[in-house]
């Protein structure tokens, strides 16, 4: 039985917007799924549904083996859900929401405190667990967060945009204790509009445009789908030209950029020392030379036409001015 | 553990937070306080003698007449202040952490009833309190004192279930911060300043059938001269009508908002 299914799924919104528009999709038992798409592409739509947060317009979806719309009590006590942008109360400690969340899925009180203690110390905020929450940096929120998602061992869980906004130390951080947790059997759907977390992490990408599934496979199937690897050539001197007749030799030369002669390698990175011994025996000095693979970003631009949002965003520091030093 | 018990104690845990979100956060908490105070202060001290107006009701003294009204005042505030929180936590995001979880959505707003309640109950024990200290007299004792906490505690509960239920509705905090000044106008088209029979018309029949008239009763015939069958039974049915009135709004709210999400 998938952990996930959805047939036609669908959300409308008033005055006629679609934001998801007939989704199928299926996530096998202890898979990690990424669900990739640029803002606005309705991946938070799809999640929303998923958890019963929002009622489909139209289709249906399963998750751990029951009905969104028609069993919904039964869909939550098997979900965890962490949603984007980390929605905690900055009043309470990280102790007190664990504690909390506890009691929201009926974890009996005596076994709530250990739970909430060795939770916090999974994902290293014990010295933090009795201060609040307002304190927290990015990272820690967002531990936290994935931490209280969890105190009810779900089969199924739901991280919508993880790691957004956070720097690439914190987003290492969680993508280990993600990792982790599909290692002990956990089931993930993960949306993110980050290539490198979905190449990363994913068993299985989805990437979503404009409300429909667009493409659908592993990583390296979906890459493999749009090509063969290019080589960047930066040649030392002028002779372009020259350049460009030995690099046809070895396949499809593509447009030139900032100056780089591109070919598209018709035997793939085995071609690399010939070409390089062949730019030699023409007397070519090479500045530079760079095997690029495919990457999602060139799926996503070969199946919608344009580039996903936000993935330059890889390395930026989030802006939390009451944030204090992580632990 | 029995879904009922279940949710009880989800609602006894978000009680609870709301009591400690209330203590952590005093720019909410505080005004519940001060603006009742400073009003009770300026009407007692300024309109101290319209006691001695002919018609104006036999009392010990206008701080006894006009404890009622401060407490009313309060627990309106009280009220009011839930919904807000209510609805910053819609904001961030914290109602979807509540409402992914396998319990009754109507817990969720009853936990958060359950800590303006909590919220009420303090106010009337402050405003006895202050009442005694300078000189107020509770008619009824211990147990008209009891009755008091009883009432306000419950006006809380209802005006705060009619405030979280706009909440619902609009899942903004401004909104129901606006409602602040209808309140205090519906407040002012009650007896709980003035005796209604000496308000000029047409304020005096408005005050006359303005629920809000009755819970003030209720709570100031203890005060001043002594429990009263009708005013108490007219209080309780006030406060009754208003939190079902509240919870029914309520209900409707959560399935309009799952239908519609967001």
């Amino acid at each position: 039985m998938p952990a996930i299914e959805t047939e036609a799924l669908a959300r409308e919104f008033e005055g006629g917007i679609k934001a998801v528009d007939g989704v199928d999709l299926e996530v096998a038992e202890g898979e990690i799924y990424g669900f990739l798409g640029p803002n606005g592409a309705g991946k938070t739509t799809t999640v929303r549904m998923l958890t019963t947060l929002l009622r489909p317009t139209d289709g249906r979806a399963r998750v751990a083996g029951y009905d969104v719309v028609e069993e919904a009590p039964q869909v939550r006590r098997s979900i965890g859900v962490a949603l984007q942008e980390a929605a905690l109360d900055p009043l309470m400690t990280g102790r007190e929401l664990i504690l909390l969340q506890a009691a929201l899925h009926a974890v009996p009180r005596d076994r709530a405190t250990a739970l909430a203690s060795s939770l916090l110390e999974w994902v290293g905020l014990t010295r933090a667990a009795d201060r609040r929450v307002g304190t927290y940096s990015g990272g820690m929120r967002r531990r936290l967060d994935l931490a209280s998602a969890l105190v009810h061992s779900p089969r199924v869980l739901f991280l919508d945009e993880p790691t957004t906004g956070l720097d690439p130390v914190s987003r290492q951080a969680i993508w280990r204790e993600v990792e982790n947790l599909n290692r002990e059997g956990t089931t993930i759907f993960l949306t993110t509009q980050y290539l490198e977390e979905a190449d990363q992490l994913a068993d299985r990408v989805g990437i979503i445009s404009a409300g429909r599934l667009v493409a659908e496979g592993t990583p390296a199937a979906l890459k493999a789908q749009v090509g063969r690897p290019h080589l960047e050539v930066s040649l030392a001197d002028e002779d372009g030209q020259h350049a460009e007749e030995v690099l046809a030799r070895f396949g499809k030369p593509l447009p030139a950029r900032d100056g780089k002669l591109l070919v598209q390698l018709e035997h793939g990175a085995s071609e690399v020392a010939p070409v390089v011994r062949a730019l030699d025996e023409a007397g070519l000095a090479v500045e530079s030379l760079d095997l690029v693979q495919p990457t999602l970003d060139d799926v996503f631009v070969a199946k919608t036409g344009q580039h996903l949002e936000g993935d330059e965003d890889t390395g930026e520091q989030e802006a939390l001015p009451e944030a204090e030093p992580a632990e | 553990m029995s879904a009922l018990l279940a949710n009880a104690r989800v609602v006894a845990e978000l009680g609870r937070r709301s009591v400690r979100q209330t203590a952590r956060r005093p720019q909410l908490a505080s005004p519940l306080v001060i603006f009742p105070t400073l009003l009770l202060a300026v009407q007692v001290g300024g309109a101290g003698r319209a006691v001695d107006l002919p018609q104006f009701p036999e009392v010990n003294g206008f701080l006894d007449f006009m404890l009622a009204g401060a407490m009313v005042q309060a627990c309106l505030m009280a009220g009011n202040s839930g919904a807000i929180a209510f609805a910053i936590d819609m904001e961030m995001g914290f109602t979807d952490r509540l409402m992914a979880a396998p319990i009754s959505r109507f817990a969720i707003v009853l936990g958060r009833l359950a800590g303006t309640a909590m919220l009420g109950a303090f106010l009337a024990v402050y405003f006895i309190a202050l009442g005694l200290i300078f000189g107020a007299e509770i008619q009824e004792g211990v147990l008209g004192a009891i009755w008091i906490v009883v009432v306000v505690a419950g006006s809380a509960v209802a005006f705060g279930a009619i405030g979280v239920s706009i909440a619902l509705r609009t899942g903004t905090a401004s909104v129901v911060q606006g409602l602040f000044p209808l309140l205090f106008v519906i407040l002012f088209l009650s007896n709980a300043f003035f005796p209604t029979n000496l308000l000029l018309e047409p304020s005096a029949t408005v005050a006359e059938y303005n629920p809000l008239s009755f819970i003030v009763d209720g709570l100031r015939e203890p005060i001043v001269a002594g429990f009263s069958a009708t005013d108490s039974l007219a209080a309780l049915a006030s406060v009754a009508g208003f939190t079902a009135l509240g919870l029914a709004l309520c209900a409707a709210a959560i399935r309009a908002r799952a239908m519609r999400g967001g």
